[in-house]
């Protein structure tokens, strides 16, 4: 068997966490699905101020491509890129977190190498085989993965960031990527432009749902909550579609996972969709004026209140403390 | 235009899905069946393109059991124009890819539209891997989507991490619906009536030539770890006091 390779995601001139943990799920299949070094892929239009953090964390080798065609990791030169990298390096494994990048990139990576492709990891057992979630959450799969190649996709939230350690080699593959004649263009981003913590980063998260009623209500009766806190802000899929806040902050089964030591809901309701997203947090608290509310149910404490008036005490007695 | 729509047929999102005591599937008994909700989409959007004034033929397909044909009518219901069903085993990403790559030779679509995500599996792979297959490009994840250039192009806006992103992708392409591209419609009666007479086709899969063989085995299944909660507090106080001293995080 040969290498693990793990997709190094970059943006900002920075690595997320997130592909510190994707380091930690390979060195996992290292150990119990045939072996091998764990490698990273650093690919882009230029990567030269990466490779530093790059080669910190944990890995045995950092292998770079650079071409002017990588620059926004379009899924197609992206899985290319990562084939490319794979084949120089000996890697038959490709580790993944499962960021929207992530998901965009491993299936057509999968499909280019001719892989076994499992998404949203959340365990690997000894035996190979791995876990994952089914059914927003309401069942776990124990899943064979067929053939000597395998590209997997892992929570964020199931394996730990690896700490940084060591200084890897960089090592450039000589491969030539270019853009397809029907390459897609990139137009524009628009970013979501926040000083909170990353959402699923955060030690702590106050989540908002159709309970706040309008996008003011977040700012003016949540957002105080939040950074009293020092949290990052979540929502509902309710609260993303009338418009109260913006896409990315959805939790859900549809949206981003997280596990902070404290969730506190406000004024959601908790439909399996939503706990998928957020079950496995430490503490979950949470607000709502209907007592059968179902999140009360996995909620470790739950306030039976009008959000307009507990959240502005919580936040003014939290301030205090 | 011609738009291929590959759906698929899950258990409706608001069933209570229960692991069986044998561990190898769920609990069918009560489970209602429904097109899967970002499959709903994508028909919508290619219903909303063809009232657009675009002229087009919208093809549905699902790869599955006869029982799938329930989920075809409501697409025809809905306002699609023909339907295919290949039978084959629906639950393998790699299985279903390689089927709709060899019904695209076919058809010869000029865009295909299709769930990002489907609710049983929650795999999301399928679209991307076809991508790959047949070498198109790929719009994942939109909440936008708008031709441009003569139906050459499609400008397309992506959920993605951080916010939203603009590309534009040359067609053909393969394009995959979020929960936030459209609301999709309800049958009308008379959209049910017409769908009756619509054309239903069933391919037998290993007529089309395709590889059958699954690259994943789902071994078993098991029911989620329980998380206890439900106590209750009687006020912020008690709420903050509680965080503070038995929790420990605040
Ligand atoms: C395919 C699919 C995917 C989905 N993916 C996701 C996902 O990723 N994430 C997600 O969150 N949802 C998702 N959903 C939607 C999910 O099913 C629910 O519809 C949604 O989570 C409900 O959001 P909510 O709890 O904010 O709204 P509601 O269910 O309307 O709940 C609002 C709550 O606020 C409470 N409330 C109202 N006023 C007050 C007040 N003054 N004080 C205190 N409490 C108050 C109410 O009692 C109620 O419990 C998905 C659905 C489908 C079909
Ligand atoms: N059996 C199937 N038949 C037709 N289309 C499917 C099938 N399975 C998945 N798809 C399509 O692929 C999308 C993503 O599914 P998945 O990758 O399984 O989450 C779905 O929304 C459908 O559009």
């Amino acid at each position: 068997m040969g290498n693990v390779l793990v997709y190094a995601e970059h943006a900002h001139g920075k690595l997320p966490k997130a592909t510190a943990v994707a380091v930690t799920a390979a060195k996992e299949a290292a150990a119990k699905m045939g072996g091998g070094d764990v490698i990273l892929g650093l690919f882009g239009s230029d990567v030269s101020g990466l490779t530093d953090a790059a080669g910190k964390l944990g890995v045995s080798k950092v292998a770079t491509l650079e071409s002017p065609a990588l620059e926004h990791h379009a899924a197609d030169v992206a899985a290319a890129a990562l084939k490319a990298i794979a084949e120089a390096t000996d890697c038959d494994r490709v580790v993944f977190a499962s960021t929207s990048k992530g998901k965009d990139i491993a299936p057509r990576l999968a499909g280019a190498m001719g892989a076994s492709i499992a998404t949203d990891v959340t365990g690997i057992n000894d035996d190979g085989s791995i876990e994952r979630p089914m059914y927003a959450g309401n069942a776990f799969a124990t899943v064979e993965m067929h053939g000597d190649k395998k590209v997997l996709t892992v929570r964020t939230t199931a394996f730990e960031a690896q700490a940084d350690e060591g200084s890897a080699a960089v090592e450039a593959v000589g491969a030539d990527i270019s853009a397809p004649a029907n390459a897609i263009q990139f137009v524009s981003v628009e970013e979501t432009k926040s000083d909170r913590p990353v959402l699923t980063e955060a030690e702590r998260v106050v989540a908002g749902g159709r309970g706040l009623k309008s996008g003011e209500n977040f700012t003016t009766v949540l957002e105080p909550l939040v950074d009293a806190l020092g949290a990052a802000m979540g929502a509902s899929r309710a609260a993303v579609d009338a418009g109260y806040v913006p896409n990315d902050l959805q939790v859900g089964q549809t949206g981003k996972v997280v596990a902070p030591t404290l969730y506190i809901a406000v004024g959601i309701s908790g439909a399996i969709q939503h706990l998928a997203g957020m079950k496995d947090s430490k503490v979950i608290a949470s607000i709502n004026k209907d007592p059968e509310a179902p999140i009360f149910q996995i909620s470790d404490f739950g306030l039976v209140a009008d959000l307009f008036e507990a959240v502005p005490e919580m936040t003014e007695k939290v301030k205090g403390l | 235009m011609k738009i291929l729509v590959p759906v698929k047929r899950v258990p409706d999102a608001e069933t209570t899905i229960k692991v069986n005591p044998e561990g190898n599937g769920i609990v069918e008994a009560g489970v209602k069946w429904v097109v899967n909700p970002f499959c709903e989409i994508a028909i919508e959007e290619a219903l909303r393109i063809k009232e657009s004034g675009v002229e087009a033929e919208i093809v549905l397909v699902t790869i599955g059991t006869s029982d799938s044909q329930e989920q075809l009518r409501t697409g025809l219901a809905m306002g699609a124009d023909r339907a295919i069903l290949v039978t084959a085993d629906n639950s393998d990403p790699w299985v279903v890819a390689r089927v709709l790559a060899k019904i695209i030779e076919k058809e010869s679509p000029d865009v295909v539209i299709m769930g990002k995500q489907a609710i049983d599996d929650d795999s999301n792979v399928v679209g991307q891997l076809l991508a790959e297959l047949i070498g198109w490009p790929q719009a994942t994840f939109i909440s936008e989507f708008k031709l441009e250039d003569g139906n050459a192009a499609a400008t397309c806006v992506r959920e993605i991490d951080g916010g939203l992103e603009t590309i534009k992708v040359p067609l053909p392409a393969i394009i995959t619906a979020d929960l936030r591209l459209n609301e999709p419609r309800y049958a009308s009666l008379p959209g049910i009536m017409k769908a009756r007479k619509k054309p239903l086709e069933e391919i037998d899969a290993g007529s089309l030539g395709a590889d059958l063989t699954p690259m994943l085995t789902v071994k078993s299944l098991t029911p989620p770890a329980e998380r206890k909660g439900g106590r209750m507090v009687e006020s912020v106080d008690e709420l903050i006091s509680v965080l503070q001293t038995e929790a420990k995080v605040l």
